[in-house]
């Protein structure tokens, strides 16, 4: 046991920790990763692993599409086993009311340079076959891309410890403070600084972090190569997806290198129990089926569930702590983390390094939920 | 004289007798790698009662289906991927 002092500890070998080790590491920082379990073993097993950008709000766009530009620059470097596949979304429309949705969407898509194509009833039919007829139509993302998030995280952890980078695991962290961190066992690992990237489990280690776990659902089928080819998502998931309260389900499926087909996805706040839900699988499923009647045909090979982090504004929370400048944040990113993971670390280790960043880091700072910013 | 079923395997027709499992009459044909796997390893029966899952084969166009369980059927279409 080295008893020198890291110039960061990550609490969190999921794939933002992960992230965050490899940028930390490669400027040059001294870095360890603490990690309870086994890395990736939290939301990132359990996130679709979706590269998307997203227009929520404009602080959300940023970053989603900061993120990707980074995805899209480190995929030559990527093994096989982390499935890149720049397959596209398809936004899909069910309706004229949708479909003007899909046209607000194009505007703002390609107000900010991002490549989409608006594509009608028969065009969507020829995109996505297995689509129930009648749909509307839908809006292509044509950058959009898929990784397997527990290789993705995997592969970014290595790159960390191949610039240096510690990793300790199979012990929680209980205590953070301005000497470093302290392991259950009692191990004191000394540290400059610290990064709370434990995702869902980000408020136990600091009280105050407004961080809520929101649970999801997943289905994987066995391999059909060809029946689906890009990532679908309803264009009422805006609906659903931005209920605060209630439990819902919404149409989103995604093709895998492998030919097996990913189907989500379910939210549900309040629930701390990670078992599969028969009753959120049923409506999770039968909404899939509702606009893929053929999935209905398929044979599932596997559910799992995980927690999101959520935060209020749907925004991640990136930097400093208020009231404690050793300690940083990088968490609550939701069910973006896998796309966002990439710029995280970037505007992470800037705030650590004091270096300029490329986007603004006002929007994500921790600060802004104490101020009462929440831009909804 | 059994009583006998004609199917056609990867394209060949073949005569075995009612009641023969797929993944018997495939063994019969001589074949012992009906499927590949995700990294392309050849796999073939190993439990003989549907549980392994390593037999599947397409039975009139619909994938995976586990061929130890399936009786062969006249005018059945099954297709290997060994």
């Amino acid at each position: 046991m080295t008893s020198a002092v890291f110039d960061v500890a990550i609490i969190g070998a999921g794939i933002v920790g992960a992230a965050c080790a490899a940028e930390c590491a490669q400027a040059g920082m001294r870095v360890v990763v603490i990690e309870s379990d086994l890395g990736g073993g939290g939301a990132t097993s359990a996130g679709m692993g979706h590269l998307v950008v997203m227009d929520d709000s404009e602080a959300q766009f940023v970053l989603t599409r900061y993120s990707q530009t980074l995805w899209n620059e480190l995929a030559p470097q990527l093994p096989a086993d982390v499935e890149y596949e720049r397959c596209g979304t398809i936004w899909v429309a069910a309706d004229g009311e949708e479909m003007a949705e899909v046209r607000r969407k194009q505007r703002f898509f390609e107000s900010r340079s991002v490549p989409v194509e608006v594509l009608d009833a028969k065009a969507l039919e020829e995109a996505e076959p297995n689509l129930r007829k009648g749909l509307a139509g839908g809006l292509l993302v044509l950058e959009d891309g898929v990784v397997y998030p527990p290789c993705a995280a995997r592969y970014l952890l290595e790159k960390a410890i191949a610039c240096g980078a510690e990793v300790r695991m199979g012990q929680p962290a209980i205590e953070a403070t301005r000497e470093g961190v302290r392991l259950r066992d009692g191990t004191r690992i000394p540290a400059r600084a610290t990064v709370n990237a434990a995702g869902a489990w980000s408020p136990q280690l600091t009280p105050g972090v407004e961080v809520q776990k929101r649970k999801g659902h997943l289905v994987i089928t066995d391999r059909y190569p060809g029946f689906v080819h890009h990532q679908l998502v309803e264009l009422g998931y805006l609906k659903s997806a931005h209920s605060l309260t209630s439990d819902s389900v919404a149409f989103n499926v995604q093709p895998r290198r492998t030919g097996q087909v990913l189907i989500g996805s379910s939210r549900q706040y309040g629930v701390d129990d990670l078992k599969v839900e028969a009753i959120m699988l049923h409506r999770m499923l039968q909404r899939a089926c509702e606009y893929m009647p053929g999935l209905a045909q398929l044979s599932a090979i596997r559910a799992w569930t995980g927690f999101r982090p959520a935060t209020l504004d749907k925004l991640p929370l990136i930097g400093p702590f208020p009231g404690a400048e050793w300690l940083f944040l990088a968490t609550g990113h939701e069910g973006l983390g896998i796309t966002t993971s990439l710029g995280t670390a970037k505007l992470l280790a800037d705030q650590l390094l004091n270096r300029p960043s490329q986007i603004p880091v006002e929007p994500y700072l921790p600060a802004r939920a104490k101020q009462g910013a929440i831009h909804a | 004289m059994p009583e006998t079923v004609s199917l056609s395997i990867d394209g060949v027709p073949v005569r075995v007798p009612a009641g023969t499992p797929v993944a018997i009459a495939l063994m019969a044909s001589g074949r012992t790698s009906f499927r590949r796997s995700v990294t392309s390893e050849p796999r073939g029966p190993l439990c003989g009662m549907g549980i392994c899952y390593e037999c599947r084969v397409t039975i009139n166009g619909k994938p995976h289906g586990r061929s130890c369980q399936i009786p062969c059927q006249d005018g059945m279409d099954v297709r290997t991927d060994g």
